[in-house]
């Protein structure tokens, strides 16, 4: 199910000279130091660099998880960074699905019910709700697991249950910190095929990661250093 | 988010972990259990002395002739003549009562023997059974009739009919005209081993002069006063304003008087009770407190994909509230079950009303909502990405 297409001079993720300043004491440290980043509609875009380089800092801004201390950060033609809490909370309901590197999935809830969480919390009415759900684990090839409980899969699956929660809402942008921090190799192999899969068919897809393996598969490759951005030509498909 | 779905969730959660949710219900279960089964005893105890007192008869008024010197009784005909004197008057039987041995054959008791007219069997709501009461003209020619008590009448003749036989009271031959039905017995003991003869016939057999006790009832509730007035005022009158010589008792005060201390006891009860269910409130937001802290994680996720606080607030609120409502529940089952059980091993009385019921699961409710609300602000008010961080 590919998001609808839009005009390009509107970019879904617009970042203009963005700040996040972390205050300890006297010291001020700038995790985000004026940093700005565009992402288009059907873009792949990784954003690679060392550990305390600010990633997930970036992460949790673009994810509405966090707001910064100054810029502006318009997502899908709306400027959000001086939004309250609620409001924050809708769009990262509608507009964002979240693959975290340790799959967060509710561990007392079987896959189905954690599919359908973020269509409770958009209130849509349960028979329609549990019909999205189905359709997105049977995206992820997990179509005869819906009432395994997280427990009961294997680490691969339950970052495809969780691919399928990001999905469900069919959100505009995916967003993925270390998908496969904490998959064994071939599992992470098969997760990013799921993920470049999903992108060839027309999902915007951002991805953190410190591994340079990984973000080759992106079609864009944008590094940050000490809460800088420096973007750099990437590789093909 | 729907409030029927965060009840879902909140049942769900609470399912999940049966023996921490029991446990957290316990202080709500045993409060409400104390509370249901105390006011049932309470409530029991105030519902016995009422029927007693009421067992005596409604609207009735005592009559106690105190005297001065050797004038401490009222001839009998001038204290029927009080029914004429005083407005509002339905049925006035003067009494006396002595106790005496009763024979039939080789069988003998020791019984109250009761000196009266016709109007004492409305006055103290007797039935008779089979035979009649004691009637005016019995007393007009000094006839030796007696009613006999229900028990006094199997005592003596086991399952034959004493209507007809003879009695002997105090070595007097008396003719049984009449049993009277079952009655039990009230405050003043058995009303069921009476034998009760004509007051003039009393008088000869015992030797006595007028009556000490005269039984007065009132036509309607609203006239009791009315009546005490005018009794006082004839007795008045009658004794020379000396007060002291008589009393008017009224057994709706005292009614009121012994209900407003079972009443009080009651409430205490109640007190008490309340108070467990205050501690077991406390309790839910204890383990509520801890839950919050151990669900941190499951808070941030639940919040990164689209909690609002008002999702969260509603979730955990809820819980408490089922975790406490269902305790009530659990506790007014256990608390019936309790208060019949105390019953019927120490033979108390017991009165369940559905007021005490709806009002206890009502404050157990409350109780969640009371103390849920603080752990579930403390969820809300969570930042996401604190939460997510949490380990
Ligand atoms: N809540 C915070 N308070 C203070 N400093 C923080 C906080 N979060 C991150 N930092 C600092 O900001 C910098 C970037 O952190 P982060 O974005 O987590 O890096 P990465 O994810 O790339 O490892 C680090 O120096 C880190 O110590
Ligand atoms: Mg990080």
């Amino acid at each position: 199910m590919a998001s609808k297409q839009r005009a390009s001079s509107e970019a879904l993720i617009r970042i203009r000279n963005l700040n996040k300043i972390y205050r300890m004491g006297g010291e001020t440290l700038n995790a985000l130091d004026n940093v700005s980043l565009t992402v288009n509609e059907g873009d792949f875009v990784a954003i690679v660099g060392p550990s305390g380089s600010g990633k997930s800092t970036l992460m949790n801004v673009i994810g509405c998880l966090d707001t910064p201390s100054s810029g502006e950060y318009w997502l899908d033609g709306e400027e959000i960074s001086r939004l309250r809490e609620n409001k924050l909370a809708e769009i990262r309901n509608r507009k964002i699905g979240f693959i975290f590197q340790g799959f967060n999935l509710l561990t007392k809830l079987t896959a189905i019910e954690n599919v359908e969480l973020p269509l409770v919390y958009r209130g849509v009415p349960a028979k329609q709700r549990r019909q999205q759900a189905i359709e997105a684990l049977g995206k992820v090839g997990l179509a005869d697991r819906v009432h395994h409980r997280p427990v009961e899969l294997s680490g691969g699956q339950q970052q495809r249950v969780a691919i399928a929660r990001a999905l469900a809402g069919n959100p505009p942008i995916l967003l993925a910190d270390e998908p496969t921090g904490a998959l064994d190799t071939k599992t992470g192999v098969e997760v990013m095929g799921f993920i470049r899969e999903l992108n060839s068919l027309g999902h915007t897809i951002v991805l953190i990661t410190h591994d340079p393996g990984i973000s080759r598969q992106a079609r864009r490759i944008v590094r940050i250093q000490d809460g800088r951005l420096n973007e750099e030509e990437a590789g093909p498909e | 988010m729907s409030v029927f779905q965060a009840f879902k969730m909140a049942i769900k959660s609470i399912l999940s972990n049966k023996l921490r949710s029991l446990l957290t219900m316990l202080g709500i279960i045993i409060g409400v259990t104390a509370v249901i089964s105390l006011v049932a005893l309470g409530q029991g105890a105030t519902k016995s002395v009422t029927e007693q007192v009421r067992s005596l008869g409604t609207n009735l008024l005592t009559v106690n002739i105190l005297g001065r010197g050797s004038a401490n009784t009222m001839d009998a005909g001038e204290a029927a003549a009080l029914g004429e004197e005083v407005e509002g008057i339905q049925y006035v039987a003067p009494a006396n009562t002595q106790n005496a041995t009763v024979k039939f054959g080789s069988s003998s008791e020791s019984v109250s023997i009761v000196g009266t007219n016709a109007d004492y069997a409305h006055v103290r709501e007797y039935e008779v059974a089979s035979g009649r009461f004691v009637a005016q003209i019995d007393l007009d020619v000094y006839q030796k009739v007696a009613v006999l008590g229900y028990t006094t009448a199997t005592d003596l003749f086991g399952f034959a009919d004493p209507v007809g036989e003879y009695v002997l009271i105090q070595g007097t031959r008396y003719k049984v005209v009449g049993v009277l039905a079952e009655k039990g017995s009230s405050m003043t003991g058995s009303n069921d081993e009476v034998v009760i003869i004509p007051e003039t016939s009393f008088e000869r057999l015992f030797k006595t002069k007028g009556v000490r006790t005269i039984y007065v009832q009132v036509e309607t509730t609203e006239q009791m006063d009315a009546v005490v007035a005018g009794l006082e005022k004839s007795l008045s009158n009658r004794f020379r304003g000396n007060t002291s010589s008589y009393r008017v008792f009224n057994q709706s005060d005292a009614l009121s008087a012994l209900t407003s201390v079972s009443d009080t006891l009651t409430l205490a009860l109640a007190g008490i009770a309340g108070i467990s269910l205050l501690v077991g409130g406390i309790g839910i937001m204890n383990i509520m407190l801890v839950s919050v802290t151990e669900r941190t994680r499951e808070i941030g996720i639940r919040k990164a994909i689209g909690a609002k606080k008002r999702d969260i607030l509603i979730q955990f609120l809820i819980e408490a509230i089922v975790l406490s409502g269902l305790g009530g529940l659990l506790g007014i089952g256990i608390g019936v079950g309790a208060a019949q059980g105390a019953s019927s091993a120490f033979n108390m009385d017991i009165a369940f009303s559905a007021n005490v019921i709806l009002i206890a699961f009502a404050f157990s409710v409350g109780i969640g909502v009371a103390f849920g609300m603080f752990p579930a602000n403390k969820a809300a008010k969570l930042k996401p990405i604190d939460a997510l961080r949490f380990e």
